[in-house]
């Protein structure tokens, strides 16, 4: 691991110009992710601006009837959260089939949202990744690559974002309030993470420098029937090779009042299905439908080697959630 | 810990004696033992798969404060015996294997050693490199023999008559992938040269192997060296041969005298170097008559072996003698690789050899019309084919039965897929196997009396973590007719008596047999009342019963699987073992062992497989978080137990080895019940979501 120093700002705005001020420096939050990456050589800052005392670790109720969850908050803390448990379970569900009890002790909500692709060519420096060097060749594209991408990759990366948390989040339209130089901003959650394209080292829309100091959840009364199904190879520990947040509402006429679904481990970031989402809205539901409409946002695929079965494996996850869902299970 | 004075230890549940220590941590593993000063070693892996190394830059790392030295081929000094080509570290510019050692660097601390070690540059001449193993590969051969002393292959009676007669056929193949043993201590070396003499501490399942390997290979006396292991953090076979590991650390401690040296490998690197199970192609054919009779059984095995060095397992070796017929053939073939060399992984070749040929039996028994274990039981052999000596002991139909009983197997639907718990499919399995009882040379035991009626044992054993220091204890007891609290054990050391290593399953019958020889040798020379200070030491006496009688353990096997319709989960909530393996020594460990055997074999089944990249000819899921192992809430309940067996051939405990048997069959069992839940007969391990998703 190569020497880095250390540092602890004493508020926001001294950890943004330590940051700043060294275009070599990176944010240190639980570091369960971060830390294992320094060892592997795969990140090489020359100096680690701790953060986790500087933003909020609570989760607060807003004027608006949403919640805005501190990004120090521990994965742990915002799985238990009674606010979280009540009104948005699909979040509380991601978080609790994430990592481990130790792991998610320690992890914070900004690190998840911000921890590195699981790609192994990328965390093994002896290997071509455009993400770790950009020019070097995508190693997955025609390698081991069950885990990766069908949706949105390009020919540079084909790599996913492996966050459970993130997925929850985005099927509840969350905000990301990030603070940079400039000030503080929001942004749809949607927007942070980016589409590999010919840019595959730039994971998210962040500059560098700029801190996420929380989450919002707007008020959004479906959730409260909502759903995190993760399916891995393992019963425990593993990261998704699919995932569906779903939430729903349907009408006393049996048809879809409202949707919200995203799916994990198909794309390099957390992926809403607005597709599927427009085809049920005010549709009957029923399990044709259901196909119909997951067909209809896996239509675009792109398969490689290994990962063909992720699209069967999606379409009857998005299935059988919201049919769950419908049916109160 | 429950210590009576009277009575027979042999048998009883008895706490493992060294748990206090290992709770508290006071235990030590091999890299806790206390040493003065100790730099700290880390690798520089190749990062070719074949060729050389033209050039090596260590300036930027020997520059770093607190490296101490850069060790490459250029400067290592030379070992006195190069033949072995895995342990000939840093003796040329040649690269085998991606993850070779083609450099050290040994530093002050792990920390700067790490660091450093990513500063040496090395610049390598790269030539074509081939890993790929594949059943239509032109360059497969028949080696010499296998591992243990088998034949490579077995022909008897005419297999393809008797296939192309028979009533019932089966042709099918059956592929395991490679595994990498991972146990919790990965393996890690101190060693500290003093004057001429070393001494070692190794995370081992065999000091006076190490001895033996270490003095080779550095021209050394063997009474120079010293080889320490009391307590051992698991091998699974892959400790029970010195690996490069260990060469480079001694190696490195011979250049810097006065300075112990410390080497643990990273998880990382547990998959490069310290041995790996072959992956198999088995290509499986059955022959069988009306009333289910087995007319010929063929097995032919593919597998890989290292171009640096042979590893032929003996993966067909069972299918010799497991079931009877007149016309058998089986065969193994292996492909040299540029890869590391395989090397032993609990039940090598027992485990993937027993998974094909009873996932084979389960579907014989369906193209038969039989139940499987009816199937099993019509075609248990009288004798033991290969030898054609009788069984010393033969339980299977037993274990079979009782399994069936305890595990609530009569009455069950064979038709597949038809049962079901809302979206779960759920299905039962079952499988057989057996493990030969293997008995080593070079072993010897000694008895000291300390006075008071107190007996020191020593014998230079090792507790890979199986609960030899308590067996033995129990057993030493028994041999000299004392309670246990009266046995001073003393094991893990190169001072005390030679010992065969901790594998095959061998460790009870012949450190156990040697021990009741030197205690049998002592009361008769010193009687029951001696003095403070007598000594008597012995080898392990040959057991004559080997000529007249083959010798294995058998296990029967039982699964329930449910799978998730959805999404090709698979769940595996119970599980039943119930094993013939003669006189049990400790009721409780031997349970850990069998329990143990089965998650390792839900693993085979489910989880474990190592990916190699072919353009780059290494392990790219090396560690933990991709190369998958069952967590506790994959492993259900797991129903254990054993049948009275006495063997009075095998050795004076009556004991079969129990540390390998719970491996054998379970992966079969699970397999053959995920096929009895979905319809879907995956014969390609491990059987993972993707493959059951249609
Ligand atoms: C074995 C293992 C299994 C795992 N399994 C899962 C799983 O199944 N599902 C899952 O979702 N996750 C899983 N994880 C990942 C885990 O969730 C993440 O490691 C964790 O959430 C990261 O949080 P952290 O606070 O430790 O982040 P750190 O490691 O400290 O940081 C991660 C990244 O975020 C940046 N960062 C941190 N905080 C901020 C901030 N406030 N503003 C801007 N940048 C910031 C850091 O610079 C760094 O690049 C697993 C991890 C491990 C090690
Ligand atoms: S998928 Fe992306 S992260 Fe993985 S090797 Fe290709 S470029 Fe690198």
């Amino acid at each position: 691991m190569k020497p880095y120093r250390y540092q602890r700002a004493r508020d926001i705005p001294g950890a943004i110009s330590a940051l700043a001020e060294e275009p070599n420096a990176t944010f240190l939050a639980g570091g369960t992710n971060l830390v294992d990456l320094l060892k592997l050589g795969v990140m090489e800052p020359e100096v680690l601006v701790d953060v986790r005392r500087l933003t909020s670790d609570s989760v607060e109720e807003l004027p608006d009837g949403g919640v805005r969850i501190g990004a120090a908050v521990t994965n742990s803390n915002l799985a238990a959260d009674r606010t979280i448990r009540s009104r948005y379970p699909v979040l509380s569900e991601a978080l609790l089939s994430g990592a481990s009890g130790q792991l998610r002790n320690l992890a914070t909500t900004g690190g998840n949202l911000l921890q590195h692709t699981r790609c192994v060519y990328w965390q093994d420096t002896t290997t071509p990744c455009n993400k770790r060097e950009p020019g070097s060749g995508c190693s997955a594209l025609e390698g081991h690559n069950k885990n990766h991408a069908i949706l949105g990759a390009s020919e540079h990366c084909v790599a996913t974002h492996p966050s459970d948390m993130a997925v929850a989040m985005t099927a509840l339209d969350a905000f990301v309030v990030v603070q940079g130089r400039n000030g503080e901003h929001r942004i749809p959650i949607e927007e942070l993470h980016r589409l590999p394209g010919d840019e595959p080292w730039r994971d998210t829309t962040l500059e560098h420098g700029e801190l996420i100091t929380a989450v919002d959840l707007p008020l959004l009364d479906l959730a409260a029937n909502s759903k995190y199904r993760k399916v891995r190879e393992r019963a425990s520990y593993a990261f998704a090779l699919v995932s569906v947040a779903a939430a729903l509402d349907v009408g006393e006429d049996g048809t879809v009042r409202d949707v919200r679904l995203a799916l994990g481990g198909v794309a390099h970031k957390p992926w809403r299905a607005t597709k599927a989402e427009e085809a049920l809205r005010g549709e009957p539901i029923n399990k044709a439908n259901l196909r119909a409409a997951a067909d209809i946002e896996l239509e675009d695929a792109e398969l490689l080697r290994d990962n063909a079965f992720k699209v069967p494996l999606a379409r009857n996850v998005i299935v059988r959630t919201l049919l769950d869902l419908a049916e109160g299970r | 810990m429950s210590i009576t004075t009277t009575g027979r230890a042999i048998g009883r549940a008895v706490d493992r004696i060294e748990g206090p220590q290992k709770v508290t941590g006071t235990a030590r593993y091999a890299y806790e033992h206390e040493t003065e000063y100790p730099l700290y070693l880390y690798p520089v892996q190749s990062e070719i798969a074949r060729g050389r190394v033209a050039r090596i830059d260590a300036r930027s790392a020997e520059a770093l404060p607190g490296v101490v030295i850069v060790i490459t081929h250029e400067n290592a000094p030379q070992l006195a015996d190069t033949h072995d080509k895995e342990l000939a570290v840093l003796q040329s510019d040649e690269v085998a294997f991606r993850g070779q050692y083609v450099g050290a660097v040994v530093a002050e601390s792990f920390e700067v050693a790490r660091h450093a070690a990513r500063l040496v540059s090395v610049v390598y001449d790269e030539e074509s490199h081939d890993v790929g193993l594949r059943a239509d590969r032109v360059d497969l051969y028949a080696p010499d023999q296998l591992n243990a002393g088998f034949e490579t292959d077995t022909a008897e009676g005419d297999v393809d008559g008797a296939l192309s007669s028979a009533a019932v056929t089966l042709d099918e193949t059956y592929t395991t992938p490679m595994e990498h043993n991972n146990p919790m201590e990965p393996h890690t070396t101190v060693a500290v040269w003093d004057e001429g003499d070393l001494t070692l501490y190794d995370s081992t399942q065999g000091v006076h192997t190490v001895r033996r390997t270490v003095a080779r290979i550095f021209g050394l006396e063997r009474d120079r060296v010293r080889v320490v292991a009391p307590h051992v953090g698991g091998g699974f076979g892959s400790k029970g041969l010195p690996h490069a590991n260990t060469i480079l650390t001694t190696l490195a401690a011979q250049m810097i005298e006065g300075r112990p040296i410390k080497f643990a490998l990273t998880r990382q690197q547990m998959f490069s170097g310290v041995g790996y199970r072959t992956p198999t192609i088995q290509r499986i054919r059955l022959g069988a008559d009306e009333e289910g009779r087995l007319t010929a059984i063929s097995h032919d095995v593919i597998e890989l072996s290292a171009k640096i060095k042979e590893f032929a397992e003996q993966t067909a070796s069972a299918t010799r003698t497991m079931y009877a017929t007149e016309n058998r053939r089986t065969t193994h073939r292996l492909a040299a690789l540029d890869l590391p060399v395989p090397s032993w992984m609990r039940a090598p070749g027992e485990a993937p050899g027993m998974y094909a040929l009873e996932v084979a039996m389960d579907e014989m028994a369906e193209r038969c019309d039989l139940d499987p274990i009816e199937f099993r039981t019509r075609n248990e052999p009288e004798v033991d084919a290969e030898t054609g000596l009788p069984y010393s002991s033969r339980n299977l139909i037993a274990c079979l039965r009782e399994g069936a009983e305890r595990f609530g197997w009569e009455g069950r639907d064979p038709t597949p897929r038809a049962r079901r718990d809302g979206r779960w499919l759920i299905g039962t399995g079952v499988a057989a196997a057996m493990y030969p009882v293997y008995r080593m040379p070079g072993t010897r035991a000694r008895v000291r009396s300390l006075g008071e009626g107190r007996y020191a044992v020593e014998i230079g054993a090792v507790d890979i973590g199986t609960g030899t220091w308590t067996a033995l204890t129990q057993i030493a007891a028994d041999a000299l007719g004392v309670g246990i609290g009266a046995i001073e054990l003393r094991i893990g050391d190169t001072n005390l008596p030679s010992a065969s290593v901790a594998g095959g399953s061998s460790g009870i019958t012949v450190w156990g047999s040697t021990i009741f020889e030197a205690a049998r040798l002592f009361r008769e020379r010193h009687g029951e009342d001696p003095s403070e200070g007598d000594t008597v030491e012995a080898g392990t006496p040959d057991n004559p019963e080997t000529e007249n009688y083959s010798m294995s353990a058998f296990g029967a096997y039982f699964a329930e699987a449910r799978v998730d319709e959805d999404t090709g989960e698979v769940r595996v909530p119970r599980m039943t073992g119930v094993f013939a393996v003669g006189q049990v020594i400790n009721a409780q460990t031997a349970r850990s062992q069998f329990i143990g055997g089965m998650t390792m074999g839900l693993g085979m089944a489910l989880h474990e497989e190592s990916l190699v990249d072919e353009r780059f000819g290494h392990v790219v899921n090396h560690d933990f978080a991709e190369y998958h192992i069952p967590t506790n809430a994959d492993v259900g309940e797991i129903d254990v137990a054993w049948i009275d067996e006495e063997d009075p051939h095998v050795n004076p405990m009556g004991s079969k080895g129990i540390g390998e048997i719970g491996i054998v069959g379970s992966p079969a069992a699970v397999a053959n019940a995920v096929y009895h839940a979905t319809g879907v007969r995956v014969r390609d391990l491990p059987i993972t979501p993707d493959k059951l998703l249609r």
